[in-house]
């Protein structure tokens, strides 16, 4: 959180950066543009039922694409609908972001060799923020890719782009092997 | 023999007394006894009677499928019936056409369902279907080159500016 590790003052005075504030309030009210297109929109209703409760993090799908901030492509993009999904994409306001879910959207899945029908990738078309790998992936990886989507908003700002953004993010990141060994060691112990 | 194809066989039996040559041979498929329209001109009489005759009621047409057959320059469609109510026989009826610029009629008037059914088929393979009241591209795009389900489908390059192949 951000803001609570800005001082406060006896006074009830917040001294904080207006980077700091703005993108506090941008991503702890992403609103995700409501749509899905295949098996994996099911698991993204699951995860925007209660057992699963998005709405701790203020994400809320949003039935217009001009009020939403985020894309969440859902499921297998065919040739008939990616074009639908471009216009769906123009719509909506910026800074918006993009989260392709499950294999199909990230490179075209199971249809990667034959299916004529599949765009290979939704990135052909629009560009993509973060991926979630799985077929269909679990609630639990796309809350994983809804707070990558937070983490690139917060190193947002006046003045720094998203590409710089992306930059100090790579710098950050962290290698997964060593996460997966780290929490095995520790279930062990 | 099995029971049940002797059933379709007694149904077979009695189209093939009133249609005589415009019907192939029986063919006693333990999985779904079939014949062939040969005389595709006729099938919409064959599908009629199959249809009203009091003895046949096949008032069900349960599935409609395209074929395609590359060595025989030929398309076809396969159309699963049965009878729901009276009796429990099943027939598979074949109908070919040609491969390039061929026509089969269309059933749509005979059993509804087949309205869609033969717009897939056209759709996949390109056969068309005379008389259908809506014959329209029912899956892909309307603009989509070429008939997928083709055996020697080949697929666009671009599509809208698109590229389709991985």
């Amino acid at each position: 959180m951000g803001l609570l590790d800005a001082k406060v003052s006896n006074r009830n005075v917040l001294v904080t950066s207006v980077d700091n504030v703005m993108n506090w309030a941008r991503l702890s009210s992403l609103w995700p543009m409501g749509f899905g297109l295949a098996c994996c929109a099911i698991e993204m209703m699951a995860t925007n039922a209660s057992n699963y409760d998005l709405e701790r993090f203020g994400i809320f799908p949003r039935s217009s694409p001009r009020q939403s901030d985020l894309m969440i492509v859902a499921g297998t993009v065919t040739m008939k609908m990616a074009e639908r999904v471009v216009t769906l994409y123009e719509q909506m306001p910026e800074p918006r972001y993009v989260l392709s879910m499950g294999s199909c959207s990230n490179c075209g899945g199971p249809y990667w060799d034959h299916g004529y029908h599949v765009l290979k990738g939704v990135d052909r078309v629009i560009p993509v923020d973060v991926y979630v790998p799985g077929c269909p992936p679990r609630p639990e990886a796309l809350i994983g890719g809804l707070m990558k989507i937070q983490e690139l908003i917060r190193m947002e700002g006046l003045g720094i782009s998203r590409e710089e953004a992306l930059k100090k993010l790579a710098e950050k990141s962290v290698d997964a092997q060593q996460v997966l060994d780290q929490t095995r060691k520790a279930a062990i112990a | 023999m099995s029971p049940a194809v002797l059933e379709s066989k007694a149904a077979y039996d009695i189209i093939k007394e009133r249609f005589g040559d415009a019907v192939s041979e029986f063919d006693a498929n333990p999985t779904m006894p079939f014949f062939e329209v040969l005389d595709a001109s006729r099938w919409v009489d064959i599908a009629l009677y199959m249809r009203d005759n009091s003895l046949l009621q096949f008032n069900y047409l349960a599935c409609l499928s395209g074929m395609d057959y590359p060595e025989e320059e030929k398309l076809g469609i396969v159309c699963n019936l049965e009878c729901i109510g009276k009796y429990t026989h099943k027939l598979a009826v074949k109908v070919k056409c040609q491969r390039d610029g061929g026509s089969i009629p269309s059933v749509s008037c005979v059993w509804h369902t087949a309205n869609w059914h033969e717009r897939e088929a056209y759709d996949m393979y390109g056969m068309v279907f005379e008389d259908h009241p809506d014959l329209r591209r029912i899956l892909c795009p309307e603009d989509w080159t070429g008939y997928p389900l083709r055996k020697d489908y080949k697929v666009q390059e671009t599509y809208h500016g698109i590229k389709v192949p991985y």
